[in-house]
């Protein structure tokens, strides 16, 4: 059985802008699918949709074999459980701990009193340790997220979401948010967790080159319609003509897309630098 | 202006505002100055108590003095019922306003009526003074600190509840999102991803408040709700400026002794 | 999946979040125990007759029984008295913002000397400590009952209101620009109408029109001492258990405050 399967999936907004136009896809194996495309493409509105954080107009989505778009409240509460979502901006609620942060990726599983008296299950206690351990925050479960850096933000937002031990991965623009070092950095271990616990991930990316380096899977989407799906290795120069528009892609190809402009507050010396270290980090 | 390539000629006059500016402006002062005069000269007044007024305060500042210092230990218990009323009601006000404003604010609310009953809580507390307030509890309860309680609470349910619900409508909505995409529950959204976000205003403003109820809670009692202005009602009816006296420099010591730790309070919240 | 239990004695199982506020347990439980120590001590210390009290529920349902409907019939002492009312806060507010300009002014650190400056926010400081009913209360005894003490009431708490605000605008002026004024040789007032006055009208009128909005609500209030407006009418309801006339004088108090209100907040943002 597919493990998630979309098929027609249509997103018209109020105003009559169709941000989806018949996206079909199904992914059948714990694999990192990377959904590339240019700025108002429906990457956002694809991967809101599989969860319904925004409702999508027509079209049907699967998990597991559970159809999620007729779900009711309460049950698109169960299966918003068992995906987990990173975003642009981290969205952790920032005057709590970091360890209050990744606990509530449980709570789906706990009680409003639970949630009200922090009083998880040890299992999930011991498992945010394990993860905090894992994503390289040891120690760190006391700090309020807003003493953390970007990158330490993102860490937590990461085990947030897998917390929820999830069947199913939605990260959106993981890295735009961060200079290219960090971006790597958090991407290898986005990367990594996915297929250490065999979990699909569907990872909306800026970045083309990091997207090659990283994913198992592309798809590429155009004005809400699906234009590529394939190996990495397919992304060709005339196969990015056609998702972005005319560009030498030659050099963005093979040296990898450092200066993306969605880096925020990096001076220019800095970021060439951060570019050199980062190819290195992809490189190892 | 137009490049002739010739000399440059220079407007003669400059004006700040434009003839249609300064006459807009013109319309608003004239309208004030009407509605000024139409109100004063309306007024039932009858000018010549103004003539001596000066005479008659200092005549009133000069019978106060010296003040009565004797009467100190009396006013002691009032003075803390004052204070105590002040408490209970923004702590009572305190656990009120939360849920209300939660109800009053348009990204938490359930439906469109509930936001509208909300909302006119919160305009009806704000619109009725502290004393009126006090003056319907006291019908009900019968004169004392509990109608003053209540007085306060009432009045300021819709001070902290608007500026709590402000605040609502105001969090980060990533932060949101994040939380219901875990699966929580509404209410447990509203806890772990709302809550904390508004936290501050809500102690900050609670402080503030208690610090204005201080000074509201001084004059409930001159309709019997309670507090050191009952004393402060008889003595002046009664003419007894000495105590009167003394009960104002209570009253002025209390006020700023408590805005002073309202202040330092509300500093320490981060 | 990696099962928690694969690390069963690595990472502890145990979590308290740290406490925010008084980091010293001992201080904390001290804290919460004086808590409710006050409760106790302050709810059982106030005169309160809980006989009494008891009765307020049903006496509370009397009374809205009583209130309904509400009677607008003697609406020529209604009308009367909300004019009154609003002519006060009216007239108030304008004497209030030109009163306040000199105090305001002299109420600036970096503009007044030193015994001006604390004259000026002795007057300020003691003015807004007392409650406007105190305020009201001894102007009827000096001018006597009816408007005027109302009106005297209201002016001295929107001097006072309005001049600690034009005081903190100038304190936070940018002195820049009053610099560069000086240094064209201008004399102290036209340093006032060309480098203070620009900087800080816009919030000046703010507040003027703020305290309108405040002196409609407090105009409504001062009555009850005998100082003029609606609020005499009201309490005399009160006294006469007249509730479905003080009903009628509630609502049309709400009323006229949400306008108030709604006008306030349309000509602020006219005024950005």
């Amino acid at each position: 059985m597919a493990m998630l399967e979309i098929t027609d999936l249509i997103k018209e907004y109020p105003g009559g802008l169709r941000a989806l136009d018949g996206v079909s896809l199904t992914v059948s194996e714990p694999q990192v699918v990377a959904v590339i495309g240019s700025s108002g493409a429906g990457k956002s509105t694809l991967i809101r949709c599989i969860n319904r954080l925004v409702e999508p107009t027509s079209g049907s989505i699967k998990l597991g074999g559970q159809e999620l778009t007729s779900l009711n409240r309460r049950a698109l509460r169960g299966a918003r459980s068992r995906i987990g979502m990173i975003f642009q901006e981290y969205n952790l609620v920032e005057r709590l701990t970091v360890m209050e942060n990744v606990l509530s990726g449980r709570l789906g599983a706990v009680s409003f009193w639970q949630a009200f008296r922090r009083n998880y299950p040890a299992d999930d206690v011991a498992a945010a340790f394990e993860l905090l351990d894992r994503v390289g925050l040891e120690g760190r479960h006391d700090t309020r997220a807003d003493a953390l850096s970007g990158g330490q933000r993102q860490r937590v937002g990461i085990a947030r979401a897998l917390m929820q031990k999830p069947d199913l991965l939605l990260v959106d623009e993981p890295t735009a948010s961060l200079d290219p070092k960090t971006s790597r950095q958090i991407m290898r271990l986005i990367v990594e967790l996915a297929h250490e616990r065999d979990t699909p991930a569907l990872v909306n990316i800026h970045d083309v080159a990091l997207a090659q380096a990283s994913s198992d899977r592309v798809i590429a989407l155009k004005d809400g319609r699906m234009v590529f799906d394939g190996a990495p290795d397919g992304l060709t120069p005339d196969v990015l003509n056609d998702i972005y528009g005319e560009e030498d892609w030659n050099a963005t190809i093979r040296k990898g897309d450092d200066d993306d402009d969605d880096n925020d507050n990096t001076g220019k010396s800095t970021l060439n630098i951060a570019g050199i270290i980062g190819r290195a980090v992809i490189a190892e | 202006m137009i490049a002739t390539g010739h000399a440059k000629t220079y407007p003669d006059i400059w004006r700040r505002f434009s003839p249609l500016e300064s006459a807009v402006r013109f319309f608003w002062f004239v309208i004030v100055i009407f509605v000024a005069v139409w109100s004063l000269r309306n007024l039932d007044i009858t000018w010549v108590y103004f003539l001596d007024a000066h005479i008659q305060a200092g005549d009133l500042l000069t019978r106060m003095f010296p003040p009565d210092w004797g009467h100190t230990g009396k006013i002691l218990a009032p003075l803390l019922e004052t204070i105590h009323i002040a408490t209970l009601g923004s702590i009572v006000t305190f656990v009120i306003s939360i849920p209300l404003a939660f109800l009053s604010a348009r990204n938490t609310t359930p439906n469109w009526a509930t936001w509208f009953i909300g909302r006119f809580i919160l305009v009806s507390s704000r619109s009725i003074n502290t004393v009126v307030w006090a003056l319907i509890f006291v019908a009900i309860f019968g004169p004392g600190a509990m109608a003053g309680i209540w007085a306060i609470t009432f009045r300021s349910i819709g001070f902290m509840g608007k500026l709590i619900a402000e605040a609502i409508e105001e969090v980060d909505e990533g932060a949101v999102e994040a939380i219901e995409a875990t699966g929580a529950s509404r209410l447990q959204v509203l806890l772990i991803g709302v809550l904390p976000q508004v936290l501050p205003v809500i102690l900050g403003t609670t402080i503030y408040r208690w610090d204005i109820n201080i000074r509201e809670s001084t004059v409930l009692g001159f309709v019997g709700a309670g507090g050191i202005g009952i004393e402060l009602y008889s003595s002046i009816n009664l003419f007894l400026w000495p105590e009167v006296a003394v009960m104002l420099f209570a009253i002025l010591g209390v006020v700023v002794i408590s805005e002073f730790v309202s202040a330092t309070a509300r500093q320490r919240i981060t | 999946m990696s099962p928690p239990a694969t690390t069963p004695v690595a990472y502890p199982r145990v979590w308290k979040n740290p406490p925010v506020f008084l980091t010293n347990p001992a201080l904390r439980y001290g804290f919460w125990l004086a808590v409710g120590f006050y409760l106790f001590w302050s709810t059982g210390s106030l005169d309160i007759d809980w006989a009494r009290a008891a009765r307020g529920l049903p006496r509370a349902g009397d009374m809205l029984a009583r209130m309904f409907p509400p009677d607008f019939s003697r609406s020529e002492l209604l009308i009367r008295g909300i004019i009154e009312s609003l002519q006060m806060a009216f007239a108030a507010s304008f004497i209030g913002m030109i009163v306040a300009i000199p105090i305001g002014l002299a109420a600036a650190t970096n503009l007044a000397p030193k015994p001006i400056y604390l004259a000026a926010r002795g007057i300020i400081v003691l003015s807004r400590t007392f409650h406007e009913v105190i305020i009201a209360i001894f102007f009827v005894k000096i001018v006597g009952f009816g408007p005027l003490a109302g009106l005297l009431t209201l002016i001295v708490a929107s001097v006072s209101f309005i001049s600690k605000m034009i005081a903190e605008d100038v304190e936070n002026m940018n002195m820049g620009q009053i610099e560069a004024i000086k240094a064209t040789g201008a004399s102290f007032t036209k340093l006032l109408v060309y480098a203070v006055q620009p900087q800080i009208l816009p919030r000046y009128l703010g507040v003027c029109i703020y305290r309108l909005d405040a002196n409609i609500r407090h105009s409504t209030v001062v009555g009850i001492v005998g100082a003029g407006g609606i609020g005499m009418t009201l309490s005399a309801t009160f006294k006469r258990y007249d509730y479905d006339f003080s009903l009628a004088i509630l609502l049309t108090i709400i009323a006229l405050v949400f306008i108030g209100e709604i006008f306030s907040t349309w000509i602020r943002s006219r005024l950005r």
